[in-house]
């Protein structure tokens, strides 16, 4: 006979509430994206020149520097998720597929970082 | 493992179908636009690391080779985006009729091409300028 209540075996064995997480964060990041994305390719292509002063100058920018963090940060989450997706239908075998997604989630969190470092180091005039 | 059914069965689709043209498209593109993400990261890092660091990824993002990746980005970006806000509209439950879905789908494949000319225009407008 077990101690615990029916309750407390109904809430540790029900769902975990966490099934549409996923799905939901994709729904998020790809709504953010659309004005984010066309931001970033419309004032990239907008610059008057791609010489690093220009460029540097632009993203010191406080407009820029934070939607371009913005940016990066949704462009990674939002890329993790779909490779993800990708990984979970054509890499079979436990393992590997363990694996993948380790390596996925790493080189999107490592990517996050380094462009939020970037932008953070040119914003606040540290840059060389 | 191996007993267990195994998703997606590419064989057993008809790969001609519009249907999952335009959702494998969707699924390629992403796939390309990820890829694009370590440039994007290495130009702002490049940005950060001064005038020295930023010329030598100028020679990277110069070589005639990233022509075709810049194309490529061109065509993924323009695809996925459209792609991706028919999603967005189903996820609210409008436009999931099959006559709906058909001219959906060639709603963004034509809007796609579009902006394909369009951006790839800028940006060659942008390269002459940078040069």
């Amino acid at each position: 006979m077990s101690l615990r209540s029916p309750l407390g075996r109904v809430l540790g064995l029900g769902a975990a509430r966490q099934g549409v997480r996923r799905w939901w964060h994709q729904r998020l990041t790809a709504l953010a994206l659309v004005p984010l994305a066309i931001w970033f390719v419309v004032s990239l292509l907008a610059l008057p020149g791609l010489d690093h002063a220009t460029v540097a100058a632009w993203m010191s920018q406080t407009w820029t520097a934070l939607l371009l963090i913005l940016f990066v940060v949704t462009a990674a989450w939002h890329s993790q998720l779909g490779v993800r997706e990708v990984v979970e239908d054509y890499v079979h075998g436990a393992g590997s597929k363990a694996l993948t997604m380790v390596i996925v989630s790493f080189a999107h969190v490592l990517l996050a970082a380094a462009g939020v470092f970037a932008v953070l180091r040119v914003a606040f005039g540290a840059a060389p | 493992m191996s007993t267990r059914p195994l998703s997606p069965h590419l064989t057993v689709y008809r790969m001609s179908r519009y249907t999952l043209a335009t959702s494998f498209f969707n699924r390629v593109t992403g796939v390309g636009l990820s890829a694009g993400l370590p440039l994007l990261v290495y130009w702002l890092v490049s940005v950060a690391g001064g005038a020295r660091a930023y010329g030598q990824a100028q020679r990277l993002f110069g070589l005639s080779l990233m022509r075709l990746v810049y194309a490529g980005l061109v065509v993924a970006f323009s695809y996925h985006l459209l792609a991706g806000l028919r999603h967005l509209v189903w996820d609210t439950g409008h436009a999931l009729e099959r006559s709906q879905s058909r001219r959906s789908a060639y709603l963004i494949v034509v809007l796609s091409i579009a902006l394909m000319l369009l951006l790839a225009y800028g940006t060659w407008r942008a390269v002459v300028r940078a040069s």
